[in-house]
C-alpha cells in the first residue's frame, strides 16, 4: 500500500500534526473557558440566587398546631381538656402489604373490620411517609397488647397526641359542643394560617362559637426535607445550620362558662329516659346556669373519631341525640305564656284584676259551633285573672284573647324575647314563631291562607297553633318575668382567660330592652299568681313546689302534639307514647329576689305540672342551696 | 525543538535514569500519566462517596472497577503500537459485527438495546470507542497526509457506519462521541481549514437531518436546554437542579457530604451523569477548577505523548484518545452547567459505572504503550 501513496514526509507531517494539536488546544481552551465562565457566572455572580433556591428546596416550614384552650364551669371545674393519648398510626411506605396489615390488626381487635376500606383509602391517598391515624385513643390494655405484637406489624406504631376530652361526656355535650376533624368548610370560615397543622375544630356549642378564642395560633418550625418532602433527621450537619428562626404556636384561650356543672349533671340525670331540655339562667345577668338536651351523646366520640357503625347509630337514632333541643327545638309553649298574656291583657286594658269570668269548660266564638275546651272538662267556675293563672284556666284566656287581639298579643310576647333569636353565644338557635296577622301574610302564599281567623287567636292564647318557642326562649321569658321586665342577653361565656398571662376578660351582662309594662302592681299580681301555681294548695303544681323552703313562681304548660277530635276525651294511657302531650314548665325563685329562672320541656311527658315542674324544682333547690332538702 | 529532542534522545540518558524510572519504563508505564490518572480517580472516589450517600458498598464496588481498569490499562500498555496497528482492522470489523448483532439479538435495558451477552455481558459500542480512531489512524498511517477528498469519503464511511449503528440502539451520546473521536483523527491528520469550514457549513443541514432521526426524548433534551424553566418538574428538572447545586456551591462549596441538593436527593443522576454538580456544590468553584486542572494535566500529557510519537498511526491515535477524553470532560461539564443538551455523557473516571471506565483506561494504556515503546533513536 505504501507504494501507492506519495512518499511520506515525516517531518512536515509532524509539523502539520503539531499545528492541528495547537488548533485543538486553542479550541479546547475556548471551550473550557466557556465552561469556566459559566461556572463563575453560576457560582460567583448568581450564587445568592442559587443559594436561596437550594434553601427553598430543602427547608420546609412545618406547622406546629397550638394547644386548644380549656373550658371550665363557673366554679373552675374542667369541662373540656386536652389529654395525651396514644394513637395507633400506620406509615404507608413502611408497610409492605397494607391490606394484610389492616386485616391482621382487625384480627387482634385494634381496628374494626368495617373500617378497613376507609383506612385503606386513607393510607393510599396522602404522602407515603405521612402517618395515618388508625385508632385515635388506645386503652392501656390495647397499648400493652400491641407492644407485644409490634414486631409483627412493621410500619405500625403508637404515638402520643393531645386529644380533646370531655370528662363529663354527655352531660355537657349540648352546651359545650364538641370538636371534630377539621373539614374543608371549617377552613373557609377561619384564617387558614392560624390553623396550619391543626387537625380538629369546634363543631357545635361553645367549642364552635368560641373557636377563635379556643383555637389559638399555629406556629411553625423549619425542617430539612429531601426531594420527596420527607423530613430528614437534622443531625449535627450543616444541612440544618442556617435555618431561619421558628415561631412558637400561641395556645388558645381558656373559656370559663357560666354553666354550673352540678346543675348540668342534675338536669341530665333528671331528664334521663326522656326527650327534652332544661335551661336555667340567672335572670339578673343572662348567664346560663344549665343547658341540657336529652337524650345526649358522648362528645368524646367526635374528638376520637367514630367508626362508621358508631356514627350511623348516633345519626339514625330516632330520639335524635345530636339534636340540641335546648336551643334548636321549638315547641308550642302551651300555658307557659299565660303570665305574659295576663300582663298584656292588663296593660292593654282587656281585663282587670278583679273581673271574674265564668268558666264552663269550653268557649265558643260568636256564631261558630266549635267548642274550645278547657283542660278541665267541667270548668273552673267563676275565675279572676289570678285564679286563671294559678289554676291555668284556658277559657279565661280564650275570652280575653279576642279582646286583646292577636297583634297586641304578639307585640307583648315578642317583648319577652319570643319569636326572635336570643343571640345566645352558641350557634344554631331557632327563633320560634309568634304569630300575628303580619306574620301570616309573610309566611303564606295564597290570600285564603294569609287570612287571620279569630279561632287562631283563641288557640294562640294557650300557646298552641302556630306559636313555637325554644326552651332557651322560655327560660329567657321566665327570667324577664322574674326581673319584672328587665332583659339580659343569655350567654354561656363568663370569662376568657389568656393562659400565658393569666389575664381574664369578663363578659359583661348585656342588658336588652325592657318589657313596656311599668305598672308594678300588674307585675306583682301576675307573679303572685305564678307563686300560687307552685305554692298554693289549689295551684296546678302545688305537688312540686308546696313544700319548698323558699318562695318560687312558675307556670306549667301542656302542649298538644296532636289534636283531639271534638267530643273526644284525651286518655293518657290510650295514646301512643310519641303522641302524648309535651310537658312544659317555667319558673323562677326566690320570688322577691330572683336568682334563677328555669324552663323545662319534656317531650311527650303528658303533664307540665307533674313531669316538668319537679325537674325545675330540683334545679332551683340545688342552685339556691337546698339540695339536701330535695334529696330527702 | 527538533535539535533539543534529538539531543535528549542521543544522550545516554538511560544511564542517568533512576532504577525506579527504569522499572517504570520496562513495565511500559508512563509516570506522569499514571500520576494524573490516580489523582483524578482519587478525587473522583471522594466525590462519589458523597454522591452515593456515603454507601461503602458502592464505593468499594467502584474502587474494584477502577482497579480492574488500571490493570487493563497496564496490560494494554504492554502491546507495542505496531502490534496494535496490525490488529486494528480485525478489531474494527469484529466491533462492527458485534454492533449488528446487538441490533439483532441485543438485550434491552432502559428502553434501549445496547447490551450483548456472549459469555460476558458488555456493550460492543465500548469497543468502537477505541476501534474507530484506531481504524481511522490505521487508514491514514501509510497514506499521504493531509488526506484527500476520496480518502475522506472512505474515512467518513469508516466513522459513520458504527456511529449510525450505535445511534440506532439508540445511544446518541455514544454515537456522537465515537464520531467525534474519528473526526478528531482526520483533523489531526491535517485536514485543511477550508474543508473544516465546509464541513462546518454542512453541519447545519446535517443537524437538521439528525433532528428528524432523533427520538422524542432526545428532541426534548435539546428543547429543554433552550428553556429549562418551561417545565421545571419535567424535562428541565435535571438541568435546573444541577444549576442550583452548582450555583449554591459558591466559591468554596458547602463542604464534603453537606451538599443539600445532592444529599437530599434533589439532584437526579447525582452519582453518574451529574456528579460534576455534586463536586460543584460541595467543593465550590475551587473544587471544580482543581478537577479541571487535573483533567488538563492528563490531556496535556496525552498530547505530549502524541506529539512525541514516532509514527503516524501512534500520533493520530494518541492525539485522538487525548482529545476525545477532553471532549468527554467538556460535554459533561457543559451539560451539567446547562451549556449543551443533556446527552448522557458521564464525567470520565469520576462518574459511577464500569464499562466506560475500562475503555477509557485501555485508551490510556495505548498512550502508555505508544510512549514507552518508542525507540530511543529516531529512525
Amino acid at each position: 500500500m505504501s507504494l501507492l501513496s506519495p512518499i511520506k514526509d515525516h517531518h512536515s507531517e509532524r509539523q502539520l500534526f503539531i499545528s492541528r494539536v495547537v488548533l485543538s488546544i486553542i479550541v479546547g481552551v475556548i471551550a473550557l473557558g466557556l465552561v469556566v465562565a459559566r461556572l463563575v457566572q453560576l457560582q460567583v455572580f448568581e450564587y445568592e440566587n442559587y443559594m436561596a433556591r437550594s434553601q427553598g428546596n430543602r427547608v420546609r416550614m412545618e406547622a406546629v398546631p397550638p394547644i386548644r384552650g380549656l373550658v371550665f364551669d363557673r366554679k373552675g371545674r374542667v369541662i373540656a381538656e386536652n389529654l395525651p393519648a396514644y394513637q395507633l398510626e400506620l406509615i404507608p411506605e413502611q408497610v409492605e402489604d397494607i391490606d394484610e396489615t389492616l386485616s391482621r390488626l382487625a384480627d387482634i381487635g385494634l381496628i374494626e373490620r368495617d373500617d378497613i376500606s376507609r383506612l385503606r383509602e386513607l393510607s393510599q391517598s396522602g404522602p407515603r411517609f405521612k402517618p395515618v391515624p388508625l385508632k385515635v385513643r388506645l386503652s392501656d390494655e390495647e397499648i400493652a397488647d400491641f407492644a407485644i405484637q409490634r414486631p409483627r406489624f412493621p410500619g405500625v406504631d403508637f404515638q402520643p397526641r393531645l386529644i380533646r376530652h370531655y370528662p363529663h361526656g354527655g352531660a355537657v355535650a349540648h352546651a359545650v359542643g364538641y370538636v371534630g376533624a377539621l373539614s374543608a368548610e371549617d377552613l373557609q370560615r377561619v384564617d387558614p394560617s392560624r390553623y396550619a397543622g391543626s387537625s380538629h375544630a369546634g363543631k357545635t356549642g361553645i367549642e364552635a362559637s368560641r373557636e377563635s378564642d379556643l383555637h389559638g395560633h399555629s406556629g411553625y418550625r423549619h425542617v430539612v426535607t429531601n426531594a420527596r418532602g420527607r423530613q430528614v433527621a437534622a443531625e449535627s450537619r450543616d444541612l440544618s445550620d442556617t435555618l431561619p428562626a421558628d415561631q412558637l404556636p400561641e395556645p388558645g384561650n381558656n373559656v370559663y362558662l357560666s354553666i354550673d356543672l352540678d346543675l348540668q349533671l342534675l338536669a341530665t340525670r333528671m331528664l334521663e329516659g326522656w326527650r327534652g331540655a332544661v335551661v336555667a339562667v340567672d335572670p339578673w345577668s343572662g348567664e346560663i346556669l344549665a343547658l341540657v338536651s336529652a337524650p345526649t351523646f358522648d362528645p368524646n366520640m367526635f374528638a376520637v373519631g367514630m367508626t362508621q357503625a358508631q356514627f350511623s347509630e348516633v345519626q339514625n337514632d330516632p330520639d335524635r341525640p345530636l339534636f340540641n333541643r335546648a336551643v334548636r327545638g321549638t315547641y308550642p309553649p302551651g300555658s307557659t305564656i299565660k303570665p305574659m298574656l295576663a300582663l298584656a291583657a292588663l296593660a292593654s286594658g282587656a281585663t282587670n284584676l278583679t273581673r271574674k269570668r265564668i268558666c264552663t269548660g269550653y268557649y265558643q266564638l260568636p256564631d261558630i259551633e266549635h267548642r274550645y275546651r278547657d283542660w278541665k272538662p267541667e270548668g273552673h267556675g267563676p275565675v279572676d285573672l289570678h285564679d286563671a293563672i294559678a289554676q291555668s284556666c284556658d277559657v279565661y284566656f280564650y275570652e280575653i284573647s279576642t279582646e286583646i287581639g292577636i297583634d297586641r298579643m304578639a307585640y307583648y310576647l315578642k317583648q319577652f324575647g319570643l319569636g326572635s333569636e336570643t343571640g345566645v353565644d352558641i350557634g344554631g338557635e331557632k327563633a320560634g314563631i309568634v304569630p300575628s296577622q303580619e306574620w301570616k301574610r309573610n309566611n303564606f302564599s295564597t290570600r285564603e291562607q294569609q287570612r287571620w281567623y279569630d279561632g287562631e287567636t283563641v288557640i294562640a292564647s294557650i300557646g298552641q297553633g302556630y306559636m313555637l318557642a325554644s326552651p332557651l326562649q322560655l327560660a329567657n321569658a321566665a327570667a324577664a318575668l322574674a326581673t319584672r321586665g328587665i332583659q339580659y342577653r343569655p350567654h354561656m361565656t363568663a370569662a376568657i382567660e389568656n393562659p400565658v398571662t393569666g389575664d381574664r376578660m369578663l363578659t359583661r351582662p348585656e342588658r336588652l330592652g325592657q318589657v313596656e309594662i311599668d305598672n308594678e302592681f300588674y307585675w306583682n299580681s301576675v307573679i303572685n299568681a305564678m307563686n300560687d301555681v307552685l305554692q298554693h294548695p289549689r295551684g296546678t303544681a302545688f305537688a312540686a313546689g308546696g313544700n319548698a323552703p323558699y318562695s318560687m313562681a312558675g307556670k306549667s304548660g301542656t302542649a298538644q302534639v296532636f289534636s283531639v277530635a271534638q267530643e273526644e276525651e284525651y286518655e293518657e294511657e290510650d295514646v301512643a307514647e310519641r303522641l302524648r302531650d309535651h310537658a312544659l314548665f317555667i319558673s323562677f325563685a326566690p320570688v322577691d329576689a330572683p336568682r334563677i329562672a328555669v324552663a323545662v320541656i319534656v317531650e311527650n311527658g303528658s303533664s307540665g305540672s307533674r313531669v316538668a315542674a319537679p325537674i325545675a324544682r330540683a334545679i332551683m333547690d340545688h342552685h339556691l342551696g337546698y339540695a339536701d332538702d330535695a334529696a330527702q | 525543538m527538533r535539535l533539543s529532542e534529538t539531543q535528549r534522545l542521543l544522550t545516554p540518558k538511560a544511564a542517568s535514569l533512576s532504577s525506579f524510572g527504569m522499572l517504570m519504563r520496562r513495565l511500559h508505564i508512563d509516570g506522569p500519566l499514571l500520576f494524573g490518572l490516580v489523582l483524578l480517580c482519587a478525587l473522583g472516589l471522594i466525590v462519589l462517596y458523597s454522591a452515593v450517600g456515603e454507601s461503602n458498598r458502592l464505593l468499594v464496588n467502584q474502587t474494584i472497577r477502577l482497579c480492574i481498569a488500571f490493570v487493563g490499562m497496564l496490560l494494554v500498555a504492554q502491546f507495542s503500537p505496531d502490534f496494535l496497528r496490525r490488529w486494528t482492522p480485525w478489531a474494527y470489523v469484529a466491533g462492527l459485527v458485534l454492533l449488528v448483532m446487538v441490533l439483532v439479538a441485543g438485550e434491552m435495558g432502559g428502553g434501549a438495546r445496547r447490551w450483548l451477552d456472549v459469555g460476558v455481558r458488555f456493550q460492543p459500542s465500548e469497543i468502537m470507542k477505541l476501534a474507530v480512531p484506531m481504524m481511522a489512524a490505521w487508514y491514514l498511517h501509510d497514506r499521504h497526509i493531509p488526506p484527500r477528498l476520496g480518502q475522506l469519503a472512505v474515512l467518513a464511511v469508516v466513522i459513520a457506519a458504527p456511529a449510525a449503528l450505535i445511534a440506532r440502539q439508540p445511544d446518541l451520546g455514544t454515537a456522537l462521541m465515537i464520531a467525534a473521536s474519528g473526526i478528531i483523527v482526520i483533523v489531526l491528520a491535517g485536514l485543511s481549514f477550508r474543508l473544516m469550514l465546509a464541513m462546518g457549513v454542512l453541519a447545519v443541514p446535517g443537524a437538521m437531518v439528525l433532528w428528524t432521526f432523533m427520538q422524542d426524548y432526545q428532541k426534548q433534551r435539546v428543547l429543554t436546554l433552550l428553556n429549562p424553566d418551561s417545565d421545571p418538574l419535567g424535562a428541565g428538572y435535571n438541568i435546573i437542579q444541577s444549576k442550583i447545586a452548582i450555583g449554591s456551591g459558591g466559591l468554596f462549596g458547602k463542604g464534603w457530604t453537606n451538599g443539600s441538593q445532592a444529599q437530599l436527593e434533589f439532584l437526579p443522576e447525582r452519582s453518574t451523569d451529574f456528579i460534576f454538580a455534586v463536586l460543584g456544590e460541595e467543593f465550590g468553584l475551587y473544587g471544580v477548577l482543581t478537577l479541571l486542572a487535573i483533567y488538563i494535566f492528563v490531556i496535556g500529557r496525552g498530547l505530549y505523548i502524541a506529539v512525541n510519537a514516532h509514527d503516524t498511526y501512534s500520533r493520530l491515535l494518541a492525539g485522538s484518545i487525548s482529545l476525545t477524553f477532553f471532549v468527554y470532560v467538556f460535554v459533561n461539564s457543559a451539560m451539567v452547567t446547562g451549556l449543551v443538551p443533556v446527552v448522557g455523557v458521564p464525567l470520565p473516571l469520576v462518574s459511577f459505572g464500569g464499562t466506560s471506565m475500562v475503555t477509557l483506561m485501555a485508551g490510556f494504556g495505548i498512550l502508555m504503550a505508544i510512549h514507552s515503546h518508542r525507540k530511543l533513536l529516531p529512525h
